[in-house]
């Protein structure tokens, strides 16, 4: 089987390094090929790291409630680079407060993104459906 | 009797050997002469008659050389994304000891081609995509060097899963090298492998091409670009040997007429506790040049970068004063200070070559501000505790004032985010010993170490 190659960060100011490091090893044993930029990755980081590897997914985590601010113009940013119909999933604390999950969902799908999970998710919850889009 | 050592250092201008007995381990003797551009055995052959020796004893020495003369070893560094396997190739190259002419990101356009064949690079280092990474690119990049009307050595370190593939794209013509991919991993630096094929086409080919073969006959061979060598050196000195302990991390400083390199020696980690690491890892042995600042050629486009007022205020000139002699060294760059206050000016400049060149070398540190409370991050290496800069080269080992000069490597209140040495020791390389030694540390990493020792470490000299 290809082996699927996955980019894998924090966005932005955001420190949180525990999950970051629990999906790593969730992905890479699920059978994919995992470049962890871990925390502090900004949105170039993240365009360089899919060129050169020749990425099959983008996966952003954001757990400080600022995430729409570090990631607007990041699908901007992929397609002037030449690589705009990558796969790109966003999960964690995306927004302060309590807002409705299905407002969030719209709100980062138009950002860019063609999956968004809420807080908690597991990661085998997220597996099947990455496989599946990216066509294993 | 083989413990008889001629180290030679074909340089732009000087051809300089020394003899050492490795026995003895000391110096035996010292001289120079000038570089014959046209036919360098010319100026090794009087460089090798000023030695205070007998001629049985030079004969039966070995000779080793390395070489800066015919412009050193000019290179073009290409990768994919400028900060990341693009800046890796150019370390790999610059650890090579090359001049690096240009670097190119992304995919050659017929505009790169032309510029390329203008420069005339003697190696071309192609890199691009990591491991089972992008492969469009150097594919790509390589038609388009493919397609050079005259052939350069190619050494090709880019993604492994098609380096057999970009060999391929090249007509016989062309010297090809496959060296391991200098990034085979986002974030993960492999120079070593890569510098080492450059070494070697170094001196199986570009000696040839530039005519410095024409020495061969007096010596065993030219083995590396005079940066390598120096490199080498300052390697050993930090590191030690099997038996020996090195000195730990250290910088060394070279200010020429045209260039400023820097060399540092340490893992540059953050020095204070609860600061972030961002970005690409360095090297453990990183070199810089920076080809803006020199008191010669260069000295300009120093004085653009410094600020001629800058100099001017701390020598109590008028800007004018500042300019017009700086006009008058770049338009003759063999012009010596005559007299005591172009001394002091020569020693400003220089100054100022060191302050600008290791505080482009060095790492920074900035502030962020995130919902977490404020945090440190830092850029690049950590120097901060590097406890030895040593000068070398003819500026700072012939100028009158060589602490004053190296002092610029030093941090200063005013730029406290600048992760300088805070309160290093100079030493100066009073008799050009770092190229030599960093020759004879191939084999003699023993001898070479106690050699450089001894004479960095002697006051009297």
């Amino acid at each position: 089987m290809e082996t699927k190659t996955l980019v894998l960060g924090v966005i932005g100011s955001d420190v949180h390094a525990v999950g970051n490091k629990i999906l790593e090893i969730a992905f890479r044993e699920a059978g994919f090929n995992v470049v962890n930029l871990g925390v502090l990755v900004s949105q170039k980081e993240f365009v360089e790291a899919a060129l050169e590897t020749n990425a099959d997914a983008i996966m952003v985590s954001s757990l400080y409630g600022h995430a729409e601010i570090d990631v607007r113009g990041l699908r901007d940013l992929l397609i002037e680079a030449g690589i705009g119909d990558i796969l790109m999933y966003i999960g964690g604390y995306l927004v302060v407060g309590s807002q409705e999950w299905s407002e969030v969902e719209e709100k980062f799908k138009k950002l860019g993104f063609d999956r968004v999970y809420p807080p908690s998710t597991l990661p085998q919850d997220v597996i099947p459906t990455l496989r599946a889009d990216l066509g294993l | 009797m083989e413990r008889k050592f001629v180290l030679i250092d074909i340089g732009s201008t000087f051809t300089k050997v020394t003899a050492v007995d490795l026995a003895a381990a000391e110096i035996v003797a010292r001289a120079s002469a000038p570089t014959t551009p046209t036919d360098v055995s010319v100026g090794l052959r009087m460089g090798l008659e000023a030695l205070v020796l007998p001629e049985e004893q030079i004969a039966v020495s070995r000779k080793l050389a390395c070489s800066s003369a015919a412009g050193g070893l000019r290179m073009v560094a290409i990768g994919l994304v400028e900060d990341l396997t693009v800046k890796a190739a150019k370390q790999a190259a610059l650890g090579a000891g090359a001049r690096v002419l240009r670097t190119y990101s992304f995919q050659l356009t017929e505009e790169d081609r032309h510029e390329i064949i203008e420069l005339q690079p003697d190696i071309i280092l192609l890199a691009g995509g990591t491991d089972g990474g992008n492969t469009v690119n150097i594919l790509h990049n390589a038609k388009v060097l493919a397609s050079l009307p005259e052939p350069v050595p190619i050494v090709i370190a880019g993604n492994r899963s098609v380096s057999a593939e970009v060999k391929g794209l090249f007509p016989q013509s062309f010297s090809t090298y496959v060296a391991p991919n200098v990034m085979p991993q986002i974030g993960k630096l492999v120079v070593e492998p890569a510098r080492e094929v450059i070494r070697q086409v170094f001196m199986e080919k570009i000696v040839y091409a530039k005519g410095l073969n024409k020495a061969a006959r007096y010596i065993e061979g030219i083995f590396m670009p005079t940066p390598a060598a120096v490199l080498r050196a300052g390697r050993l000195l930090s590191e030690g040997t099997r038996t020996t302990a090195g000195w730990g991390d250290l910088m060394v400083v070279d200010v020429g007429g045209a260039t400023t390199d820097v060399h540092s020696f340490g893992s540059g980690e953050p020095s204070k506790a609860g600061v972030v690491l961002r970005g690409l890892p360095e090297p453990h042995a990183k070199r810089t040049v920076e080809g803006d600042l020199g008191v010669r050629v260069s000295i300009l486009s120093l004085l653009e970068a410094v600020g001629t007022a800058v100099v001017a205020e701390e020598l109590g000139w008028t800007e004018e004063e500042v300019l017009a002699w700086a006009e008058r060294l770049s338009a003759q760059p063999e012009l010596l200070p005559g007299n005591e206050r172009e001394e002091e000016l020569d020693a400003a400049l220089a100054r100022q070559a060191v302050r600008f060149g290791v505080g482009r070398h060095v790492g920074r540190l900035s502030e962020l501000f995130t919902p977490s409370g404020l945090i440190w991050v830092q850029d690049g290496k950590d120097l901060s505790e590097v406890k030895t800069v040593i000068g070398t080269g003819g500026v700072v080992v012939n100028s009158r004032r060589p602490e004053q000069i190296l002092s610029g490597a030093a941090g200063t209140e005013n730029a406290p985010f600048e992760l300088r040495p805070k309160e290093p020791q100079y030493l100066v390389d009073r008799l050009y010993i770092m190229a030599p030694m960093g020759l004879l540390a191939e084999e003699y990493p023993e001898e070479a170490f106690a050699l450089l020792t001894n004479v960095l470490e002697s006051k009297s000299l």
